[in-house]
């Protein structure tokens, strides 16, 4: 792996995708009040494909570029349940790749038609097989046809090393060094991962967080039990494991809405509302990472 | 009536490992309750404390969504086919 944060910026310079990073981090003012601990919220979905996946998607498709992988004729793949699939399609539309997406048919219909839209093709897989279903036919379609150039996001190292040499080294800097603890979803666990290597060696406490059940609605994160297990995934890289209830975490995404004018997804409202709890335990800076934006469910019952 | 209802991986651990399961009833709120007879506890996964289809969770009846139907009320022909699935892929 020889990519850096200073080679991925020069081979972005001058496009949409020099904007991937450096999102707001902002404190949770009302949420956060009488906690011990102080709560902070870094906004992924100030990315230009709107979510944190914009990071690991550049970093993949730049590390695939940079290692010779993409041929005339090739075709980006990956299995993706949703953000990981507008942000490759953002930035295989602005690289000028082919791609290729699996998804799991009948689920969030407003990440299907802004992957189209940004020119990716859609493969539906099972929908009762969900996103480990989609990894098997990617999987099934990798092996049949040498065009495919499968960038296997549960796989990939470039994913933790984006949020390795971005993310961490992000969320130290907007802090000056005071954060304390860093709280985020486990889905690929490229975000937990990456992060915990920059931060952990300087003391800061690493909180992963799961949906409790199989069955859940927190878009974006796995059940790590009962699911096809990541090879990235390594749960040392965290301090502390905590589970979440989807009917809180959706409890959560609209009071952030309502009380922070923060319009997210369900697992930024998982996310927030395991950091709360740290909050309410420890003193420190907590830092808690929300991956999407909320505009990607209207069609879902969550703001029904 | 009898319907053949197809369940996610996810819900499994709910029915014995079994992902296709056929039940009686004519409408939604029939069907899983007769699950629930077998199955103990399936009706809590899929639906909430007062007795709606979870947020998180899809059902569809033949080809339409059992929301638009009248939720848990929806009419469900004999022979036709019952699918719950997350609402929410999970992955990423």
């Amino acid at each position: 792996m020889t990519l850096t944060a200073a080679l991925v910026r020069e081979r972005v310079r001058g496009t949409l995708l020099e904007r991937v990073g450096d999102t707001p981090l902002l404190p949770l003012r009302r949420i956060g009040t009488g906690r011990r601990g102080e709560l902070w919220a870094k906004l992924e979905s100030a990315n230009p494909g709107g979510s944190v996946k914009d990071r690991a998607g550049l970093w993949m498709v730049i590390d695939a570029e940079e290692a010779g992988r993409i041929a005339k004729g090739s075709v980006l793949l990956d299995a993706t349940s949703g953000n990981t699939g507008v942000a490759l399609a953002l930035v295989s539309a602005v690289r000028g790749h082919r791609l290729t997406l699996v998804m799991p048919d009948r689920v969030s219909l407003e990440r299907k038609r802004i992957a189209k839209a940004f020119g990716a093709e859609l493969v539906l897989s099972d929908p009762l097989e969900g996103t480990d279903g989609a990894i098997r036919e990617a999987q099934r379609l990798a092996a049949s046809d040498a065009r495919f150039v499968y960038l296997d996001q549960y796989s990939n190292l470039a994913n933790p090393l984006a949020h390795e040499l971005t993310t961490g080294p992000e969320i130290w800097s907007q802090t000056a060094g005071a954060v304390t603890h860093f709280v985020a979803g486990v889905g690929t666990s490229g975000t937990i991962v990456g992060v915990s290597r920059a931060l952990r060696p300087r003391g800061v406490r690493i909180v992963a967080v799961q949906p409790d059940d199989a069955l859940h609605g927190i878009e974006g994160w796995k059940h790590m039990p009962t699911a096809i297990r990541p090879p990235i995934w390594d749960e040392r890289v965290a301090d502390v494991h905590m589970t979440m209830a989807t009917d809180d975490a959706i409890a959560m995404t609209r009071r952030l809405a309502k009380e922070e004018g923060i319009f997210t997804g369900p697992s930024g409202g998982a996310a927030v509302a395991a950091a709360v709890k740290v909050a309410r335990e420890t003193t420190g800076r907590i830092v808690v990472l929300i991956a999407d934006g909320g505009e990607r469910y209207l069609s879902t019952p969550l703001w029904e | 009536m009898a319907v053949t209802v197809r369940l996610p991986g996810a819900l499994r651990d709910a029915t014995g490992g079994e992902t296709k399961v056929e039940a009686n009833g004519r409408t939604l709120a029939d069907i899983i309750t007769d699950i629930d007879r077998r199955h103990p506890g399936f009706r809590g996964r899929v639906l909430d404390e007062s007795g709606r289809i979870r947020t998180y969770v899809n059902v569809y009846i033949g080809e339409d969504d059992a929301r638009s139907k009248g939720g848990t009320d929806a009419p469900v022909p004999e022979g036709s086919e019952v699918m719950v699935i997350p609402a929410m892929a999970g992955g990423a």
